[in-house]
């Protein structure tokens, strides 16, 4: 299964739903040019939703850092929210953990901007 | 494909597809052997992270060289043997990704995942690449294994 994603806007919010898989090739790509657009067009609020992301190799968790120290160097903010077990303990092991901001729900992690 | 009771081989092109379809064939023959689920996306994921090595970093997406993947079940190993034809690796310049100072790079973290979840990882030159050694035991310790290459 291909990575899709899914815009909406959450009080001045962008959240971007991700489902499928964040591997080297389309899902890496995908993510990527999400999240150059949503910045090209000012969105720089950023939540990468990946409650529906079942798997991410290290292809994946580079664009995910990628999106991260991109938005940051916009003056943007990029959060994670709702970690899958799998991508949660690779973000563990990788130290990455701690470098994301990850929030467990979607009302916090939107109020987190504020 | 070449299979014996205890192996099978493949031939695979440097390609995206190559890297799917080596996931798909270590998940696939990790189940048949009876890992757990954990130990299943653990082998599954250090096979793309090899194959990955192998197209990209080693054949550089040639049309002309090849990558060759061997699963071998001994009594309490799996084994998985990726080979390349590219110019080689030097782990001397792989720096440590869990670094302060690495942390927010967006590649270099293949080999260290595929050391946190096999038991053993072996990297070596052959004289016409690069041949890695994955090694996870049955029934045996999971994620943290230990590292040896030459």
């Amino acid at each position: 299964m291909s990575m899709k994603v899914a815009v909406r806007q959450v009080d001045g919010v962008t959240i971007v739903d991700c489902s499928g898989r964040i591997t080297l090739g389309e899902g890496s790509v995908v993510l990527r040019d999400t999240v150059r657009d949503l910045l090209s067009k000012g969105n720089k609020k950023i939540i990468l939703n990946l409650a529906e992301v079942n798997y991410i190799d290290s292809s994946g968790i580079g664009e995910l850092v990628s999106a991260f120290t991109t938005t940051k160097n916009q003056g943007g903010e990029l959060k994670l929210l709702s970690l899958t077990k799998k991508v949660n303990d690779l973000l563990q092991i990788t130290k990455l953990y701690t470098v994301f901001d990850v929030k467990d729900d979607e009302a916090s992690a939107v109020k987190a901007f504020k | 494909m070449a299979m014996t009771e205890h192996r099978v081989s493949y031939t695979l092109d440097s390609s995206l597809e190559t890297i799917d379809s080596a996931e798909e064939k270590a998940t696939k023959i990790a189940t048949e052997i009876g890992f757990s689920d954990d130990e299943i996306m653990q082998i599954s994921m250090a096979v793309r992270e090899a194959a990955v090595n192998a197209v990209l970093h080693g054949n550089a997406y040639a049309p002309d060289k090849k990558v060759t993947l061997a699963f071998e079940q001994t009594g309490s190993e799996l084994i998985i043997t990726i080979r390349d034809q590219g110019r080689g690796m030097d782990l001397g310049k792989i720096p440590d990704p869990l670094a302060p100072e690495n942390l927010l790079k967006t590649s270099g973290r293949g080999i260290f995942l595929m050391r946190s979840f096999m038991d053993v990882v072996e990297i070596r030159p052959t004289q016409s690449g690069t041949e890695l050694k994955l090694i996870k035991r049955v029934h045996g310790p999971t994620a943290g294994g230990k590292e040896a290459s030459q």
